[in-house]
């Protein structure tokens, strides 16, 4: 199973307490994750289905990079994070 | 009493008052910046439109004034295509922000229009539940020539429902110039002919596609007439915006970003006039409203109450606003500050010069 998190600052606004999803892509994951709370789904991902520009994605601590493809292969133990990017103002 | 939404960078406020006595009645979505409100007049909901920076537009809805509020549908893009003429739109297909906000026809409860940046145009039908994207105007050809007018992409920021048809339908693009339907949205005519954007070349100034109106308003007892405040001056149109007159800039400046238009009189009009694009600042940092009463015929300059000296206070385009009872009038700025005239302008009370730089206004039962 994989661990699935959203970062506090994502759950002030829809609750999703962490989720252990089957292994998958990436993308699978966290379609899977956001089952559980569906109305936080577009706090991740824009009308494109790619993840937001400030939101990041680690697996394992790694940041994922691309956000559109998201087909890494994620493996039973792994744990996904996801979190605002910091910006300010 | 009247209330007051000030929707600003960091949250939606409510204030209510009279004359001079204007309180901090409640404030919502505290730290979260809110780009456009509206008290709708059919149903008495509430809506604001969040700019969550991190996780997009969303838009809520109260029915009980405020006291709770939930998550309804925002307006969002399809999928974009991979093949065909808008496989290359260099515009991203993704909601940034919800810059307007409407109730459809007093005879079609539920139906809302919201523009967008990119200079979508979304539909609901059943009090934002759900969104349509209208395609018809997304999709025609001349859409791919507009361009962002001081943001990244095309906004449209006004989105005007014809009160005597609700098919009836026009809005205003920057920089896309101005646009109307009269079956809904089926069908589109781009329709700001008159209108100059004078730092084009010459063989392009005068293009309707690539103007860049600032705000249009229109007047709600003769909508044929409707006031633009246009990136190189003011214009009004008498026929429901076929032609578009330019009207001559008045003192200090024709140029600015807001307008306000008396619903009762069709020659009265309200604009926040700044500098010049290149210094967005209130001339001279002397603060001060414009008012015409014949047209734009000709202008006063109305000041009384305002900061005269180092005032550098920018209002913004949806930060004028007229309340229902044709004579208040509420102006905001970027820097944080509020105030409001009890008498059409004549003079101002400041209510606060302490706020978060504010974006929008909306008086309940106004629209």
């Amino acid at each position: 199973m994989v661990t699935v998190e959203f970062a506090s600052s994502l759950r002030r606004h829809v609750e999703c307490p962490a989720q252990e999803v089957e292994t998958g892509s990436l993308r699978q994951v966290l379609e899977a994750a956001l089952e559980a709370a569906p109305d936080l789904a577009h706090y991740v991902f824009d009308d494109q289905r790619c993840v937001r520009k400030h939101v990041a994605v680690f697996i394992n601590k790694t940041m994922v990079m691309d956000r559109k493809n998201l087909n890494q292969a994620l493996l039973a133990g792994d744990r996904v994070l996801v979190v605002q990017a910091l910006t300010g103002g | 009493m009247q209330t007051l939404f000030i929707a600003s960078r960091k949250g939606l406020f409510v204030i209510r008052g009279e004359g001079k006595e204007w309180k901090v009645a409640a404030h919502h979505f505290a730290g979260d910046p809110v780009t456009q409100v509206l008290a709708d007049p059919r149903s008495g909901d509430w809506y604001a439109a969040l700019r969550l920076g991190h996780f997009g537009a969303k838009l809520r809805r109260s029915t009980d004034q405020g006291a709770s509020w939930t998550d309804v549908g925002t307006p969002a893009f399809p999928t974009k295509p991979t093949s065909g003429p808008l496989a290359d739109d260099p515009t991203p297909w993704n909601v940034d922000l919800i810059w307007s906000l409407v109730p459809g026809g007093k005879d079609e409860p539920g139906v809302m229009w919201a523009g967008c940046m990119p200079a979508g145009l979304f539909k609901s039908e059943d009090s934002g539940q759900t969104w349509k994207l209208n395609k018809p105007l997304w999709e025609d050809p001349r859409r791919l020539q507009w361009m962002g007018g001081g943001n990244d992409y095309p906004g449209m920021h006004s989105v005007l429902v014809d009160p005597r048809n609700a098919l009836c339908i026009r809005v205003a693009v920057s920089c896309g110039g101005v646009w109307q339907t009269s079956d809904g949205g089926a069908t589109w005519a781009l329709t700001a002919e008159g209108m100059k954007a004078d730092y084009l070349p010459p063989e392009l100034e005068q293009d309707p596609n690539t103007q860049d109106p600032h705000r249009m308003v229109q007047c709600a007892s003769d909508p044929d007439v409707l006031w633009v405040q246009h990136h190189c001056g003011i214009y009004r149109s008498s026929n429901g915006g076929i032609f578009w007159e330019a009207i001559a800039a008045p003192a200090p400046s024709g140029f600015g970003f807001a307008v306000a238009c008396d619903p009762a009189d069709p020659l009265r009009a309200w604009f926040a006039p700044a500098q010049a694009d290149s210094h967005r600042y209130p001339v001279g940092g002397k603060m001060v409203v414009t008012r015409t009463d014949d047209g734009g015929a000709s202008f006063r300059v109305l000041d009384k109450g305002l900061p005269a000296l180092d005032a550098y206070h920018l209002v913004y385009r949806h930060s004028m606003e007229l309340a229902p009872d044709g004579r208040t009038l509420a102006l905001s700025s970027t820097t944080g500050g509020l105030w409001i005239s009890p008498d059409q302008g004549e003079h101002w009370h400041c209510v606060s010069r302490d706020l978060p730089p504010v974006v929008a206004l909306c008086w309940v039962n106004s629209r």
